[in-house]
């Protein structure tokens, strides 16, 4: 590598991109501090947290810190807020970027009292002296912070924390819970237009006709066209759905390929890279194998399903286009649009605008290119562009559908000595601002149309199909291979835990399988092939917590354990489920103990880490995009079903402090090895595996049939 | 055709110009402004739009306006400073909160023909309402909280 590369080590965080403190920071006189951050809020409380790590480190109090909502014309560059990052990206910048802040502070401070800074005494922005006194807000100008962060500035030590790592109550929860207009959907502009996209339901690679003379389109609606791209405009909301109805039902398309019947087989029959991602050899040891078992699992589509449809907002207004989105990555949106739109990125506006939760990339992306081209026929009017439910069950991205073939043998005294893991799966990510070409929908239906960017799978180690599909098991013998598949009968990006999900599922599924070969008792067989001490000790804290050793067997009655270490880098989670089944599966009860470092917010991080395990035994147990022959079937939610308030188990979650650790993201730990023990517990109950997810009614009796 | 169509609002008679099969729920978010009622999926099948119509909680997306003529109708913002809202935010009870406003009212409908629901009576009341974030359980707990302190 070259010398400029080593003489200075790379920046923390998202310094990197972002290494000026104005970038970060912002005194107000009134006595308050702006932090800016290019990550979004999507429901999981980021902006509470990272507004803890500020005052933190400021030494004010929380109230002091307003954080910005992200906007491309004042926010640091942060990318995408995904991957369980925003604490290890963000925070460690913010961190240093307001220790930094503070040193400048006092410095100003001592030279306006005139005495040396280790005289000073600072509270929440006061700074004292021999009964003499200013404060950071009279210190500050506006060329304070106009310099690089300084790295090398000391960092608070974290055991003279007092914000951080105490429960910390949202900051965006009063309004929602109030109901007051804080989302996107809620956004007004005077005089703002109502809009509606209109495309089939089914996967369409052109418009063959629509006979604009014979629409009658209803109130004042006009139609917009370009290409196979078509969109109405209204001054009232429902006069846009009317529109969109009537349109609908004038338009005929040319069909997409029919989506193949048995999608696991044909991912087997159609992967076109195939890459070893991890191997392991030592003969020695393969001289002692004992028993060899097979398995093959699957994992189907899963929508990403949001309660709120996409929306964006969009305006034309002095050669700039100005959109408002609630995009995991307004930056990258940039990029996209600017190429759909043949702009200049510089020519493109977009600012963050929380909306419903998003689970991964859905369709917040794609409906804000169609309401930049709508924006463009409405006159320099603002255009609301509100996706319904069935536009967004049909076009946003689903979670991949993954097939998995695992096999392993072990020896005479109870130990895996081979392991082989395959799988096959479209990209994991077919984000905005990666490709050659624009990924979002309409960039393929205009008049000079955009080829659809085929999904990628991001490098290892976080992975992205492949994520977690290397064990952090010791194995002597190990073979992991991806086999990619870039042909997408279903458009598929990122959701929540990427391949993580069907990886930890199959690998924590099949170490039972082997447990039972090897008449051990599940949580002994997993810590037998642990080195890994935070790993043993989730497992071990769940068990005990869950009180494994003392299960009282019932009549349909399981319980199950399972582990991941999420993208093999982040958190530990273990996991323990209780069900019952009859005639269906009921979770009864999940308990968690989950390791991230460094709590930031207890209670966000029980949030999410609930949560997770709740949506994760949603995926489990109900849900699968259904398909037929022209695409997505499932266009509402009487097609796709998710876990009611009746059905969700009571969950438990314990958290092991690790305040000397760095602090991970805890938002994607729990879905693999939730899905694992319920998959380990159901099989309990019944001493039939189930494979395939999820675990319908159907599946079971079908596993009880072949058995 | 549109009507000038007369609606009790949280309280209020309202007058709104409108076609009377117009979706009560963009009459109150565009008409009248009270966002809080939420759109999800426009077939009353997730309950982000609830509101209390006479005192049951019914989705407003897909109830047209002629048939509310008459009827008491309370959105979330009508609920004001209620215990619910308040116990809400004691337990925490939401992450992205786009599902919320529809669970206060499925959980005011609740309690206002049961002061005392078991746990298994506010989940069973809560089942028309989707959350896809997992805060169910403090959702629960704080329905429960919320009709303990009304006591």
């Amino acid at each position: 590598m070259s010398a400029v590369s080593t003489s200075r080590p790379m920046p923390p965080g998202s310094l990197a991109k972002s290494p000026r403190l104005s970038q970060w920071i912002r005194i107000e006189p009134e006595g308050t501090f702006c932090v800016f951050t290019g990550k979004v809020e999507i429901g999981q409380g980021i902006l509470t947290a990272l507004a803890q790590i500020a005052a933190e480190e400021l030494g004010v109090s929380a109230g002091r810190v307003r954080m910005i909502a992200a906007d491309t014309s004042v926010s640091p560059d942060e990318g995408v807020t995904s991957g369980s990052l925003s604490i290890q990206d963000s925070g460690t910048a913010i961190r240093r970027a307001c220790a930094h802040a503070r040193k400048l502070l006092i410095g100003r401070a001592a030279t306006r009292l005139n005495v040396p800074v280790a005289g000073l005494h600072v509270e929440d922005g006061t700074v004292r002296s021999a009964g003499r006194s200013t404060t950071f807000w009279e210190c500050a100008d506006s060329t304070l912070f106009d310099c690089e962060v300084d790295e090398n500035i000391a960092l608070k030590s974290p055991g003279r924390y007092r914000i951080v790592g105490t429960p910390q109550a949202r900051v965006d929860l009063p309004d929602k819970i109030a109901g007051r207009p804080r989302f996107i959907q809620d956004m007004v502009l005077p005089a703002m237009l109502h809009a509606r996209v209109v495309r089939p339901s089914r996967g369409f690679t052109k418009l063959a006709g629509l006979d604009e003379g014979k629409l009658s389109l209803p109130g004042s609606a006009i139609l917009v066209r370009e290409g196979s791209f078509l969109g109405v405009l209204a001054e009232r909301e429902e006069t846009a759905i009317a529109a969109q109805r009537a349109v609908r039902e004038g338009a005929r398309w040319e069909d997409a390929s029919p989506v193949p019947g048995d999608v696991h087989s044909w991912l087997k029959s159609h992967a076109v890279d195939h890459r070893i991602i991890s191997e392991k050899a030592d003969p020695t040891a393969l001289e002692r194998v004992g028993r060899t078992l097979s398995a093959a699992y699957a994992k189907p589509y899963i929508f990403h399903a949001p309660i709120g449809p996409s929306c964006a907002i969009a305006q034309v207004q002095g050669g700039k286009l100005l959109v408002w989105s609630h995009s995991q990555g307004i930056f990258n949106l940039r990029r996209d649009l600017a190429l759909a739109l043949g702009m200049h990125e510089d020519e493109v506006i977009v600012r963050h605008v929380e909306g419903s939760g998003c689970y991964g990339h859905n369709g917040a992306d794609d409906a804000a290119l169609d309401a930049a081209l709508l924006a463009r026929a409405a006159g320099g009017r603002p255009v609301r562009l509100q996706w319904m439910r069935d536009d967004e069950f049909a076009w946003a991205p689903c979670g991949p559908a993954m097939a998995l073939e695992l096999s392993a043998s072990v020896d005479q005294a109870g130990k895996v000595v081979a392991w082989r893991h395959e799988l096959w799966s479209n990209g994991h990510s077919s984000r905005p601002g990666r490709s050659e070409y624009p990924s979002l929908v309409a960039a393929s239906h205009l008049p000079t149309p955009f080829p659809r960017p085929a999904a990628i799978n991001m490098p290892l180690p976080a992975g992205a199909a492949d994520r977690n599909a290397i064990p952090l098991y010791n194995f002597p013998n190990q073979r992991v291979v991806n086999h990619y598949v870039r042909e997408m009968p279903v458009r598929t990006s990122a959701l929540r835990s990427l391949g993580a999900y069907g990886n930890v599922f199959a690998i924590e599924s099949f170490m039972d399988e082997l447990a039972g070969v090897a008449e051990t008792d599940p949580v002994a067989f997993r810590l037998r092939h642990l080195k890994d001490d935070r790993a043993q000790s989730v497992i071990e804290a769940v068990a005990r917590q869950a009180a494994w050793a003392e299960w009282k067997p019932a009549d349909g009655a399981g319980h199950g354990v399972a582990f991941a270490k999420y993208k093999n880098l982040g958190a530990y989670c273990a996991v323990v489920a209780e069900v019952e089944v009859g005639r269906e599966v009921r979770v009864k009860r999940l308990v968690l103990a989950v390791d991230v470092g460094l709590i930031i917010n207890p209670d966000g991080v029980r949030n999410q880490i609930e949560g997770g395990a709740i949506q994760s035994t949603s995926w489990t147990l109900k849900e699968q995009v259904k398909l037929d022959a022209h695409g997505i079937a499932s266009l509402g939610w009487e097609d796709y079903p998710i876990l009611t308030f009746s059905e969700v188990p009571a969950v438990e979650v314990e958290l092991l402090d690790r305040p000397d650790l760095p602090a991970v993201g805890a938002g994607e730990a729990a879905q693999g090895p939730t899905a694992a023990a319920i998959a380990n517990a159901v099989a309990h109950a019944l001493g039939v595996r189930v494979r395939e997810l999820p675990l319908t009614p159907e599946r079971i009796i079908s596993a009880i049939e072949r058995q | 055709m549109t009507e000038t169509l007369r609606l009790s609002v949280n309280g209020i008679q309202r007058e709104i110009t409108a076609a009377p099969e117009t979706p009560l729920l963009y009459a109150l978010r565009n008409d009248l402004h009270l966002k809080g009622t939420r759109f999800g999926c426009g077939s009353g099948q997730c309950g982000a739009c609830f509101v209390l119509i006479d005192g049951h909680a019914a989705p407003a997306c897909d109830t047209p306006l002629w048939a509310v003529a008459g009827k008491a109708i309370t959105t979330i913002e009508g609920l004001g400073e209620h215990t619910l809202s308040r116990a809400f935010v004691d337990e925490q009870a939401a992450q992205c909160g786009f599902c919320t406003s529809g669970i206060l009212i499925s959980a005011a409908a609740l309690l206002g023909r049961n002061s005392k629901p078991t746990e298994t009576e506010v989940r069973a009341a809560l089942d028309r309402n989707l959350c896809r974030c997992g805060s169910h359980n403090r959702m629960v707990r704080a329905v429960l909280r919320a009709a303990q302190a009304e006591r």
